[in-house]
């Protein structure tokens, strides 16, 4: 039997569950109060964001304004499955969006399979084709799910309510994930080959075209429930420490295991070199996609996290201005370092949302915004690498194949030793 | 090799892109089939529509220039610029309301016919504010941004994003500007004429708008002069003088720039102070048209304007322009006709896609490969 877990692996499991254990006897015991605990969970949501921001701009080197698009997708996707069941006792919305994510997801990975075969087939086209493909198979599901929903809600409401709610939760946000992966797929497709200061325009764009239409959701998109800009409200408030915990370990697991693969190594390369990357023969636009795909995935993950903490949303929350946190986070974390974005997120929501909060004396609330933006100078004038700069604990640190020595002749021996 | 006129036809589609080409030309043509609907209905109100497009246009082609100007030489998406404009109407709301800034002339030489006492009142607050605002972008640019010239280009980015936090929060706070919302002072009258085929008519004491009439405000001509003026003055300077070749050859290529023995921080500064100068401007311009200010202000024209630079080739002082009317009639027209609440998405949506179309915008050039 070889050792299944390394020393690493399990120092880091073993320091998250005891992180775990103390912030929950510690919340148990009152003393932290619902206040912190907010705080915590919300911690937690921005390190996960910015973990899959990291995934596209620290190690793809995608400079991507989008994510926090992604985010009020995810978030506002889950919020409403998780409405329709509590209030309206359905499960149509978790049925439509299973059906919707799954039947577009099946059908994106196979004409995938089908389109890899087209030599010369243009982004936009390609964009063209999954778009009717996806679109077909929303109304298709739409169709469906109507037809299925009260077999589905039969069956749901055989569980004993709370554990129902818990499941119903928990598929919301992981399909809410899957949909702002579909739709970073899709929007990701013609604009990733643009340049790396136009993507981030573009992706900027998107967020505020997403918060626009949240801002009209009720009257454009249908969704009475969402309220549009008067912010949705009787969400059930279902996040807590240990989901937020568990996505958190979830999460960082899933990118280091990434990163440690071949696959990681192909991201990463792209982000030192593209032509160098193309001239290894690696795919340049396959691992941009992917590395968007995920990254956005874990932003509706914890988008869909973050609507069921205070149970209420509002499309200012989404707001392009607050779109560059992520962004922040990652830098003031050091870019390319989970490590790093982890800590910043934390200590992000902890400082301005917390300390700042409590304990600037009373009038001076609103120097929380005037103190932040000069810390963050200043951590950026003294350290523009970031706090972490690419330091990682042992557990995320990447395995770099071992440098091979070199052929033992003489001539070229001195010269490549002195280099390594 | 299958060589059957289907197949070639279907590889020619796959390989000229018809597909993705035909979804954007069928985009396009809904939104022009649109125009064209609207345009044949009521003419009148069209025309009036894109008047008022201009007028915006003009005041983001400002604030555009600065963006395109500090992101041709130094790389910078300089997000602070839309705060620099704030300042630049707040700059002119003091010295209006607390300095009565506009009547010195009138005060100092009471015998000037009003009308001239008026136009240099109304042009010393216009320098004022763009001194003001010259300079503010000036120390920013030393304390902030020179210092990382050689970090990696986002600790740059994430600087400009906490120094436009800071201009927007430190405004807000009550001893220094105002975190409400402030009824802007003009200095001058507005006038409105109305336009039509049966001549003008000055409106106001409660005459109706003549039927079948475009109504334009000296506001709008103000603007829309000033602008010229500005641009006019901008490609001057940038064209036919030493600091404008200094400029356009550090935008060229920094390094050898400096080798010629050009002051290369100098030009910097420079860049900045003259985009900020002409944010102050329109800062102004902006305020007079729609008379009401705010700490916020800033963000949602100045990233109009960042888009508008994207839209015309950023680092193109005419594509500014251009880009800069093309995102005011976008968002005046598409106001009117398409959807009220969905005009700032159109306005983006417009923008993905002409970068899809031409990635570096209308009149870029492609990215040069530097070593």
């Amino acid at each position: 039997m070889t050792k299944k877990f390394s020393k690493s692996t399990l120092w880091f499991l073993g320091a998250s569950i005891l992180a775990y254990a103390v912030l929950e006897i510690l919340i148990s015991t009152q003393i932290l109060n619902t206040f912190w605990n907010t705080i915590i969970r919300i911690g937690g949501v921005m390190a996960i964001v910015s973990i899959g921001l990291n995934l596209i701009y620290g190690f793809n080197g995608q400079f991507s304004l989008g994510q926090w698009g992604f985010y009020a997708i995810g978030a506002y996707a889950a919020a409403d499955v998780t409405y329709r069941w509590s209030i309206n006792k359905s499960a149509d919305g978790l049925v439509v969006l299973f059906l919707a994510t799954t039947l577009s997801g099946i059908v994106i990975l196979w004409l995938r399979k089908k389109l890899a075969n087209i030599r010369g087939l243009d982004p936009l086209s390609a964009f063209t084709i999954y778009l009717a493909a996806t679109i077909i198979m929303s109304a298709l599901a739409w169709w469906v799910g109507i037809a299925v929903t009260p077999a589905v809600t039969g069956a749901l409401n055989i569980l004993p309510a709370p554990v129902a709610m818990q499941v119903v939760f928990v598929i919301a946000v992981l399909l809410s994930a899957i949909l702002a992966a579909e739709i970073s797929f899709l929007f990701g497709l013609p604009i990733l080959s643009l340049g790396s200061d136009y993507f981030g325009i573009a992706t900027l764009g998107f967020s505020i075209i997403v918060k626009i239409l949240l801002d009209n959701s009720d009257t454009l998109l249908g969704f009475v429930e969402m309220k549009g800009a008067r912010g949705m409200v009787g969400i059930p408030k279902e996040t807590s420490l240990f989901w937020v915990f568990f996505f958190l370990v979830v999460s960082v697991v899933l990118v280091r295991n990434l990163l440690r693969s071949s696959y990681g190594r192909a991201i990463i390369s792209v982000r030192e070199d593209e032509i160098a990357a193309k001239a290894m023969g690696i795919d340049i636009a396959e691992y941009k996609i992917l590395a968007f795909v995920l990254g956005s995935f874990l932003a509706g993950l914890a988008g869909g996290l973050y609507a069921h903490i205070n149970g209420f949303l509002h499309p200012n929350t989404f707001n392009f201005i607050k779109s560059f946190d992520p962004m922040i986070i990652i830098v003031f974390g050091g870019l390319g370092s989970i490590t790093g974005t982890v800590f910043a997120a934390f200590a992000w929501a902890l400082i301005l949302e917390g300390v700042l909060r409590l304990f600037l004396p009373q009038g001076f609330e609103t120097w929380r915004f005037v103190v932040y933006p000069l810390l963050l100078l200043v951590t950026m004038l003294l350290r523009p690498k970031g706090i972490f700069g690419e330091y990682e604990i042992p557990f995320l640190r990447q395995i770099l194949p071992p440098i091979r020595k070199p052929a033992e002749t003489p001539e070229n021996n001195s010269t490549v030793e002195a280099q390594s | 090799m299958n060589t059957s006129p289907i197949a070639q036809l279907i590889q020619k589609i796959i390989k000229q892109g018809w597909m993705g080409k035909s979804f954007l030309l069928l985009i396009t043509l809904l939104a022009v089939w649109r125009l064209v609907v609207a345009l044949q209905e009521n003419p009148i109100l069209f025309l009036q529509q894109v008047v008022n497009g201009l007028q915006l246009g003009f005041v983001y082609a400002l604030i555009a220039l600065g963006y395109t100007m500090v992101y041709g030489i130094v790389r910078l998406i300089n997000f602070a610029h839309g705060d620099v404009f704030m300042v630049g109407a707040f700059v002119s709301f003091y010295s209006i309301t607390r300095f009565q800034l506009h009547t010195w002339a009138e005060r100092l030489f009471p015998a000037m016919p009003d009308g001239v006492s008026l136009i240099i009142g109304a042009l010393t607050v216009m320098a004022a504010s763009m001194v003001a605002c010259a300079l503010l972008a000036v120390v920013i640019e030393r304390i902030a941004y020179k210092p990382l010239r050689n970090a990696p280009r986002i600790s740059a980015l994430i600087t400009a994003i906490g120094v436009s936090f800071f201009l927007e929060y430190f405004a807000a706070l009550n001893f220094v500007f105002s975190p409400n919302f402030i009824t802007y002072r003009r200095p001058i009258e507005v006038v409105t004429w109305a336009i039509g085929p049966g001549g003008i008519t000055t409106l106001g004491g409660g005459i109706a708008p003549p039927p079948g009439t475009i109504l334009i405000s000296n506001i709008a001509l103000i603007i829309i002069l000033t602008s010229i003026i500005l641009m006019f003055g901008l490609q001057f300077i940038v064209q036919k003088t030493r600091i404008g070749k200094a400029m356009r050859s550090v935008a060229y290529d920094k390094q050898t720039a400096r080798l010629m023995g050009i002051n290369t921080d100098a030009i910097i500064s420079t860049t900045f102070a003259i985009g900020a100068a002409l944010a102050g401007a329109a800062g102004m311009l902006y305020a007079i048209a729609f008379s009401q200010i705010f700490f916020w202000m800033g963000i949602i024209p100045g990233l109009k304007s960042f888009v508008a630079a994207v839209l015309g080739g950023i680092g193109s002082i005419p594509g500014a322009f251009i880009g800069a009317l093309i995102m005011g009639q976008a968002e005046v027209i598409s106001a009117a006709y398409i959807s009220t609440p969905l005009r700032d998405a159109i306005a983006f949506s417009i923008l993905i896609i002409v970068l899809l179309v031409r990635p570096t915008g209308i009149f870029g050039e492609p990215e040069r490969e530097k070593a």
